[in-house]
């Protein structure tokens, strides 16, 4: 019997949404407040496990066609050359910037350089979270 | 490098060669190419016999490992020359005999050479060095090349088990003795010789005298098969002939008692060295001559034969070590000096006639297929020439006039009835043993001599015993060896001071320094206690050899292995059991033991700090107040934790573990860690999700009731484990009080919005004041999700079980 989970797919519409900005909002205010890479990558991550969880999994795959290995990768290579980026100014490794700009629509702004850092840990907290448990969940044998 | 050290490396270079010859030239046998270099060498060190006698020595140096304190230092003195000459002199006899011996077309000659000449060198290198460690080195190489030719005929397996043997008793020895040279080098601050002789007081007094001097003796005994080390030398009578009348009669045996007559100096003069010395050697001298009786093969009596010898020379040394406890005052000391003369008399004329008789046994082997007493007989009109080498060598060995063993017989009950004088070391008491063990000994040596000649050559000839069609007198080349050892048998015993002025005397000035003595060695020296001991000996050792039918049937005849065979072969056995039980012990295979074992160790040794700094400290001064809210936390906490053993399904677990995962969260909450309490919620939802998924997973096959197993030990374990970390965190906080530490947090207050710009001091610290950190933390995560994917993408097949 095929049972039809309409409830199910359209809260997990407005929820997902909600929850993703939800993370990206921890992800930013993570210097500040209380947040950052690690528990925005995890917020996003079960986001788009509840996308996996409430539709089939094709439909996810084709929807958000990701891969996750990649995903990895440039996270950590975005975190590295983070790092490297401030060797180039003379300072040691990973030495992180800051300053205030004036933005056109933010107004007044900090940019530092901790951002792409905490980005990359992002990516690979996402990658590693959906990586795993879908291959777990994928796996037939 | 000086003639010296190349000498003692031309065998090493020689070998390298020998393989090249072998393969290349193969019309000639290979031993011409290395006969010539121990003459070479034999007739190098006979020009160093002027400086030696006159009382000078040589000393050349080398740096090998300087910082270290090792240099290859050559030093020759009476000592050092006379076995030098001994080495190469019955090496080149011995390397002609081989050229007869062995055949160019069926043995593989390369390898027999490149093992002699490597023994040649190692055995050259052990008497010419004058430092320790290289003195070991060379040590242990002719324990290798010993090994090495035991076994040349590899494919028999007595071959084998005898190289084994001796290599296993020889190394043992030669590691004990490379811990007494340690002993040494702590006490004296050198490795050379010289340097420790001149110590020599010094070291008398230190308390590692009497554990360096036993580790050096083990080394001596093992090497020169001293009672209970003797047994690997019958083993070792597996080697073709040459080698057994070079390696274990002439040569390497002999390298024990070089060390102990070169450590004398050192040692000598102590109560400990003289006995212990003395009294292996006479033992050792008993128990070889009558073990010999026992022995149906030519070989093995000889071996046992060299046994004996050996422990008549080592008897001797240690008897001569008491005229340094003397000292050189008064007439006294020739009493002892005596004992030292006969040790290195004996010393050559037991390297000539015990190599002449193994030869002569291998010709007896080489004609007639067989060693075996019972089925030779009657050869003595067949091979009149070995009949008569065997003749001299075995009336020499039996100390028959007028051949050379006869006189270091009559020195040797001379030094035995000194012996009894003694007023030192209790010998008043103990030294009649000496003469009345001696004498039995020698009864029985005449008595084996006495087998070894009428059963070899006596009797009927019984052809149809022997493999060989044609039984017939040995090829002349074969004999020559023998016939020169012979020679010299004869020749040292109607002239034996021929050798006294030139080899002797500085020998015995390089084992007793500084002492006075007078040589002169003659055949009649009147009607006295020796010579009637002897013709006592020439009495009943016939006496025996006549009655021979009644003891041949006593069942101690019988049995012909040494007794000691059994504790030496049951204990290899037993080591190899027991450590395999212990192996299997310990080694289960389960991964809980192994568990066990680690926290087992970790709480000894937490433990034990504990106990022996006195670091238990519990200190209340800083302790926040506990809010109601707090207690009732830890109370679920702890009940939620306690639960979880005795929870039988796994589903219902993974939640409880959950539980305290929140729980736990909430902890950072109440201590106010809110990014902390973000990651752990979310860290413990994916946790708890994925344990879902793999426990989903589980095989069909075992799905079973979870039932944890209660066990004693694992409860005691845990317990432990889990009060010794809380006593250590205890300690840890009072300790931190009391040393009054600045936290470094201070500084990351102060700091993060100045120098990061940021007000999360936790996220600061993350991503800026500690970011390698976290960068690497990450990395660990992408390495466990791609570790994830290998593991189930990718599935090997075999898979090891845990």
């Amino acid at each position: 019997m095929k049972t039809n989970n309409v409830m199910l797919h359209t809260i997990t519409r407005i929820v997902t949404f909600i929850i993703l900005i939800f993370s990206v909002y921890l992800f930013f205010a993570g210097h500040n407040n209380p947040g950052g890479g690690f528990i925005g990558g995890l917020m996003t991550a079960s986001a788009l496990l509840l996308l996996y969880l409430g539709f089939d999994m094709g439909s996810i795959k084709k929807a958000l066609p990701i891969n996750f290995t990649t995903m990895i990768a440039a996270g950590l290579l975005i975190s590295l050359l983070t790092g490297i980026t401030s060797m180039f100014m003379g300072d040691p490794f990973l030495t992180q910037y800051f300053d205030y700009f004036q933005l056109p629509i933010l107004g007044e702004t900090e940019l530092t350089t901790a951002l792409p850092f905490d980005l990359g840990i992002y990516l690979v907290v996402v990658g590693i979270a959906l990586l795993i448990i879908l291959t777990i969940g994928e796996d037939e044998a | 490098m000086t003639a010296l050290h190349w000498a003692t490396l031309s065998p090493f270079l020689l070998a390298i060669l020998i393989p090249f010859l072998y393969k290349y030239v193969r019309k000639i046998h290979t031993g011409w190419f290395v006969l010539l270099l121990p003459i070479t060498l034999f007739i190098l060190f006979l020009q160093y016999l002027p400086t030696t006698s006159s009382g000078l020595v040589v000393m050349e140096t080398i740096a090998w490992v300087p910082s270290l304190g090792i240099n290859f230092t050559v030093y020759l003195d009476g000592l050092s020359l006379l076995f030098a000459l001994l080495i190469t002199g019955i090496g080149a006899l011995v390397v002609l005999y081989s050229i007869y011996y062995l055949s160019n077309k069926t043995e593989s000659l390369n390898n027999f050479y490149v093992y002699l000449l490597m023994f040649m060198g190692a055995m050259l290198g052990v008497v010419i060095s004058d430092n320790l460690i290289v003195l070991y080195v060379f040590w242990e190489l002719t324990s290798l090349a010993s090994s090495l030719l035991i076994s040349y005929w590899f494919h028999r397996e007595k071959s084998t088990y005898g190289a084994q043997k001796s290599m296993l008793i020889t190394v043992f020895g030669g590691f004990g003795m490379l811990g007494g040279f340690s002993l040494l080098y702590v006490m004296t601050n050198t490795f050379s010789i010289r340097g420790i002789i001149e110590q020599a007081d010094v070291i008398a007094q230190n308390p590692l005298f009497i554990p360096a001097m036993l580790l050096v003796l083990l080394g001596a005994f093992t090497k020169s098969a001293q009672f209970p080390f003797h047994i690997w030398l019958p083993d070792a009578m597996e080697a073709p002939t040459p080698v057994s009348a070079y390696l274990h009669s002439a040569t390497m045996v002999k390298a024990g008692i070089y060390l102990v007559a070169r450590l004398t100096p050192v040692f000598g003069g102590v109560a400990e060295w003289f006995w212990i010395i003395s009294a292996v050697g006479l033992f050792t001298l008993l128990w070889g001559s009558v073990s010999a009786v026992r022995q149906k093969d030519l070989k093995s009596i000889l071996a046992f034969s060299t046994i004996s010898q050996l422990g008549l020379i080592m008897c001797l040394l240690g008897l001569g070590s008491a005229s340094l406890y003397v000292g050189f005052e008064g007439t006294e000391t020739i009493l002892f000096t005596t004992a030292t003369l006969a040790a290195i008399f004996h010393l050559i004329n037991h390297a000539t006639f015990k190599g002449s008789l193994f030869m002569t046994v291998g010709i007896i082997d080489h004609e007639t297929g067989t060693r075996d007493i019972r089925k030779l007989g009657g050869l003595m009109a067949i091979m009149p020439i070995t009949f008569t080498i065997s003749l001299v060598g075995l009336a020499a060995m039996a100390g028959l006039p007028p051949f050379n063993g006869f006189l270091s017989k009559e020195m040797f009950f001379t030094g035995l009835v000194n012996a009894t004088q003694l007023d030192i070391f209790n010998m008043q008491t103990w030294g009649f043993i000496f003469p009345i063990v001696g004498w039995v000994a020698s009864v029985f040596t005449f008595a084996y001599c006495l087998i070894m000649f009428f059963k070899t050559f006596f009797g009927k000839f019984k052809p149809e015993n022997f493999d060989v069609k044609h039984v017939h007198e040995a090829p002349i080349g074969m004999l020559i060896s023998p016939i020169i050892l012979g020679s010299l048998v004869i020749l040292i015993g109607f002239f034996p001071n021929l050798l006294t002025h030139s080899i002797i005397e500085p020998a015995i000035s390089a084992i007793l320094p500084d002492q006075r003595f007078y040589l002169d060695i003659y055949h009649w020296h009147g009607i006295n206690t020796e010579l009637l001991m002897t013709l006592g000996v020439i009495a009943f050792g016939t006496m025996i050899y006549l009655t021979a039918k009644k003891w041949m049937q006593l069942s101690i005849y019988l049995r012909e292995r040494d007794p000691l065979n059994y504790v030496y072969d049951n204990g290899l056995v037993g080591l190899i059991k027991g450590s395999t039980k212990v192996t299997q012990m310990q080694m289960t295979g389960l991964l809980r033991d192994y568990f066990a074992y680690m926290l087992t160790f970790f709480i000894l040794a937490i433990g034990y700090t504990f106990i022996r700094y006195e670091a238990f400290a519990i200190d209340t001064v800083n302790v926040a107040p506990i809010s109601p809210f707090m207690w009732i936390l830890v109370l679920i906490f702890i009940a939620a934790t306690l639960s979880v053993p005795f929870i039988h399904h796994r589903i219902s677990a993974v939640i409880v573990v959950g539980v305290i995962g929140f729980l736990i969260a909430l902890f950072f909450a109440v201590f106010s860690a809110p990014d902390l309490v973000l990651t752990q919620l979310l860290v413990e939802t994916v946790m708890v999700v994925l344990l879902l998924l793999a426990f989903y997973h589980l095989p069909e096959l075992r799905k079973e009731k979870f039932t944890p197993r209660f066990n004693g030990v694992n409860l005691i374990i845990s317990i432990g484990v889990g009060v010794l970390v809380t006593l250590t965190a205890l300690s840890s906080f009072a300790l931190s009080n009391q040393n009054g530490l600045q936290p470094i947090s201070d500084f990351f207050l102060e700091n993060a919005y100045k120098l990061a710009g940021g007000k999360n001091v936790v996220n600061v610290i993350l991503v800026d004041f500690r970011g390698i950190d976290t960068l690497l933390e990450v990395l660990v995560l992408g390495i466990a999700a791609l570790g994830v994917v290998t593991l189930i993408k990718l599935r090997m097949t075999g898979r090891e079980d845990v």
